[in-house]
């Protein structure tokens, strides 16, 4: 991936620069326009910070009516756009490009409106996820999706990359959460998916644009569901002698019809890690550490709180915790929290992974990761969560050695390939990006990227927003369209016909 | 004119076979599965019918994985059952549309669930088909095959073409394959009513119960006009707001205790127990008080909850119709008495902030005139129709079931 290929940068497009610099300050009067090298600094990257890249010019609008001009202006004269939330994405997915508008929309950070009776909350697309749960939780209301970075990610890039958090199985993801939004297309065009009610009408547009990585258009508005916080929470520490313990507890939970709040899984380095940041008292004899929270109604969560813990027992646990206060309950958590700082006091870099798994396959792929560290000669800590399958391996490195990026980054794409290969996916919240563009083949076959691609074909024919991105190879929309037609015989003739 | 062609195809690979055969000759084809939807939207225009109710088969199922996939003309009520039998299901809670359009019940496929985004009471809560579906293989009108997502909850990889399938109606893609996402069944149910509640009312002391930490998965109002059609005239003197409360027996009873102090200046009447609740939503669910034998038109309204009932009031104004609410006073189930009125109640919907029609019912010279699918504005239809240029370039899938056709097909 250090080879990263971006789309070459368009000649005519740099030749102009200072001619567009000076329409954009047309469009976006006051300082909304950056085109000095030292104020455009701040933006040459993501959250995936291996990748750095000077934009064209960097403009920040104020409105809608901005963010529509600027879209049709650079329509019309052919120029490439990167959309930018919060620049959270671990997957390089607000990486610049030479020659694109870097289009940031954190000036829209206010909360439109908040309307407990049809539990939604209408915001702009800058305002940070906890910002949501900030304007409404002194009314008991909350937003469920929590990305590990929401108190800085915003909900804008919330929806462009389909986020999740650790409680995704019992919550949902972003998809779920959202009900509508408004967004402009390349062209300029503002349209409005869905709103308070239920189900937009129509083609699922709403689902396509959730998760489309900003390659499809660029999100101005954004309604969600909030949901009233949970009576009460209490969460279970549970070691177990083996990771196939903790995997079939995991199974047992769920299998006795139980969906927990949160249900997460650290193996022995990720825990020795994490008790040696912030000493919460985790068994450091132990394989596998499972958290398991239920939250809900009180009478509830006592209930299956003894359940799950009978589970465990069977499954034969070595240590088992339940939290008596709230402040317990944080305790436990505080070591999972802080497991990313954690492990980066142990190694001067890591590398975060984030392919999703069936459950039942984690000891065989953490199996195959104990063999790809011993061949790449890399340390491996997981985090996992374990209720929706999504893993979190962190994988050790050292930048300042040579070849130790390379070795990790090989290392993280041999992980995903076996996630692929017994049954999951590439990424499960943290995005393609450019990160695992590509590796989209180890998942879909020609056929199935042609049609992802088509569905670009409709938003943006031109290819102009967000290029580089998701697929291996943005094949030419007009190539795509072709039909190639065979002419035969009807089909199985031998049956019936009326 | 080319002789009107049945095709049943039993595997995938024939699916595609067929769709090659239909783009190589322009020739339409309408989809079907067990034809329990066939009536909702306009008449397809195709000489030709692919019918999906020979390609079944549940092909995987593990409980512990929360995961079920299954061909897409498997029944419904077999997988139901199979859930069932694993104290599992659907938390969308698909709806069964053939009583109201006059077919039997428990009809359907799986394909016809996702494709028609099938759900239920439980949609505030659980969402719908479109939030539960993982992954799909599909034939596309191009007469390629393609597949999207996977078999894990937890999935960015690529556009959600699952989901862009999810209420499409076969107009984009054959779909082959599906694989939900399942969940354990609730182990009890109860359902608080509250009595004599005007429409506004209701729609207070919905609010109210879903904005509490209740966990209510089910909230619908009954008015006076079709309370006697439920349970068989069991609900009796004035209208009935119904809440519903899932879950494992103490959590029941303690919430049901709960939401009766909370509601008690809503005028708090009975509880129904799991048997006569289960009953009672399933009457809510698949539109029971309308399932009377005619043609007559029915609208499935989605607005903003607390909009419901001030969109009816105005309604009646201008029209009569017989309504009834699901999603806490979202979903306005309605009857006309004769004509439609498409463009005022469709007037209305935009005054009260927004939603959608969808005229559900109403007998084929109707659906060829009036939209059965809400009108999207100009940018909107203009991309909608650039999508459906993407999958089926040639108009061959269900042709004019969702939107007119442009020009008449050959």
């Amino acid at each position: 991936m250090s080879g990263l290929k971006m789309p070459e940068p368009q000649a005519a497009t740099l030749f102009r620069r200072a001619e567009i610099v000076a329409d954009m300050r047309i469009i976006v009067p006051g300082e909304g326009v950056v085109d000095s090298e030292e104020g455009m600094r701040v933006f040459e990257s993501d959250g995936l910070t291996a990748y750095r890249q000077l934009p064209l010019v960097v403009v920040l609008p104020e409105t809608v009516a901005q963010v529509s001009r600027i879209l049709k202006y650079c329509h019309d004269r052919n120029i490439r756009v990167v959309p930018r939330g919060s620049g959270t994405s671990l997957s390089g997915g607000a990486l610049p490009l030479k020659d694109a508008v870097l289009l940031v929309m954190s000036r829209f950070n206010r909360i439109l409106e908040i309307d407990y009776a049809n539990r939604v909350v209408v915001a702009q697309p800058g305002v940070t996820n906890l910002g949501i749960t900030h304007a409404v939780e002194h009314q008991g209301f909350y937003y469920a999706p929590d990305p590990s970075s929401q108190i800085a990610c915003s909900i804008g890039g919330n929806v462009a990359e389909n986020s999740g958090g650790v409680h995704c199985l019992k919550y949902g993801l972003t998809a779920n959460n959202v009900l509508g939004i408004e967004m402009v297309l390349m062209t300029g065009e503002v349209i409005r998916l869905g709103g308070k009610h239920l189900d937009a009408e129509g083609y699922d547009l709403l689902g396509l644009m959730t998760g489309s990585e900003g390659l499809l258009g660029v999100v101005t508005e954004v309604t969600v569901r909030i949901l009233k916080k949970p009576e009460t929470a209490r969460a279970l520490l549970i070691g177990f002698p083996t990771s196939e313990q903790g995997g079939q507890c995991v199974a047992d939970i769920i299998g006795a019809g139980i969906i927990p709040g949160g249900m997460e899984m650290m193996d022995r380095p990720a825990i020795h890690a994490a008790e040696a940041f912030v000493q919460v008292g985790y068994p450091l004899d132990v394989e596998a550490l499972l958290i398991v929270e239920l939250d809900g109604p009180m009478a509830e969560v006592d209930h299956l709180i003894e359940r799950v813990s009978e589970i465990a027992t069977q499954n034969g646990c070595t240590t088992s915790r339940i939290s008596t206060s709230d402040a317990e309950r944080l305790a436990f958590w505080a070591g999972r929290k802080a497991a990313f700082p954690a492990v980066g006091r142990i190694s001067p870099d890591y590398y975060c992974m984030d392919g999703t798994i069936p459950r039942k396959e984690l000891p065989r792929v953490l199996a195959g990761m104990r063999e790809l560290s011993e061949k790449y000669g890399l340390g491996v800590a997981n985090v996992f969560h374990a209720g929706d399958g999504n893993l979190h391996p962190l994988i050790l490195y050292d930048a300042n050695k040579p070849g130790d990026l390379d070795k990790a980054e090989a290392f993280g794409s041999d992980i995903l390939r076996l996630c692929v290969k017994v049954g999951g996916v590439l990424t499960g919240e943290h995005g393609v990006g450019v990160e695992k563009r590509d590796l989209m083949s180890e998942m879909f076959d020609e056929s199935d990227l042609n049609q992802q691609i088509r569905v670009k074909c409709a938003f943006d024919p031109n290819h102009l927003l967000n290029p580089g991105k998701v697929f291996p190879q943005l094949h030419r929309c007009a190539e795509l369209g072709r039909m190639h037609v065979h002419r035969g015989q009807v089909p199985f003739p031998e049956l019936e016909r009326f | 004119m080319a002789e009107t062609q049945l095709f049943t195809p039993t595997t995938p690979e024939e699916v595609l076979e067929t769709v090659r055969w239909a783009v190589a000759e322009e020739t339409p084809l309408e989809i079907v599965g067990q034809r329990s939807k066939r009536s909702i939207g306009r008449p397809v225009e195709a000489n030709h019918l692919l019918d999906l109710s020979k390609l079944t088969g549940i092909t995987l199922y593990e409980p512990e994985e929360l995961v079920l996939s299954a061909r897409a003309g498997t029944p419904i009520s077999e997988i139901e059952a199979l859930l069932a039998a694993n104290n599992q299901q659907f938390a969308f809670e698909p709806m069964d549309y053939g009583p109201l359009l006059g077919t039997e019940a428990g009809r359907g496929t799986i394909g016809g669930t996702l494709n028609a985004n099938l759900s239920g009471p439980r949609r505030l809560k659980a969402g719908a088909a479109r939030d539960h579906i993982l992954g799909i293989s599909a034939v596309s009108g191009r007469g390629e095959t393609f597949k999207s997502g996977g078999r894990v909850v937890k999935n960015v990889t690529g556009y959600d073409l699952s989901k862009g399938l999810a209420g499409s109606w076969g107009t984009l893609s054959v779909v082959t394959d599906v694989t939900f996402k399942v969940l354990p069944a609730p182990e009890t149910e109860k359902t608080l009513l509250l009595n004599g509640l005007d429409d506004h009312q209701a729609a207070e002391a919905m609010a109210e119960a879903m904005g509490s930490s209740a966990e209510v998965s089910g909230a619908a109002h009954l008015p006076e006009g079709v309370i006697a059609k439920f349970l068989d005239r069991a609900l009796v003197g004035g209208p009935k707001t119904a809440l519903r409360i899932e879950g494992v027996a103490p959590s029941v009873e303690y919430r049901v205790d709960h939401l009766t102090r909370l509601l008690r200046s809503h005028g708090v009447g009975d509880v129904l127990e799991a048997e006569q609740s289960c009953a009672l939503w399933r009457e809510i669910r698949d539109c029971h008080p309308f399932c009377d034998g005619t043609p007559s038109p029915v609208w499935r309204v989605s607005v903003a909850p607390m909009m419901g009932p001030r969109l009816v009031d105005t309604f009646r104004r201008a029209a009569g119709a017989n309504a009834y609410y699901d999603w806490q006073g979202g979903l306005i189930w309605m009857r006309m008495e004769s004509d439609p009125e498409a463009e005022v109640l469709r007037k209305l919907i935009t005054h009260f902030g927004g939603g959608h029609a969808t005229l559900v019912r109403a007998p084929e010279s109707l659906r060829r005139q009036v939209d059965v699918f809400h009108p999207q504005p100009a940018p909107l239809a203009a991309l909608s129709a650039r999508l459906k240029e993407q999958f089926d370039p040639r108009n061959i899938l269900n042709p004019g079931r969702m939107i007119q056709p442009a020009s008449p097909t050959t």
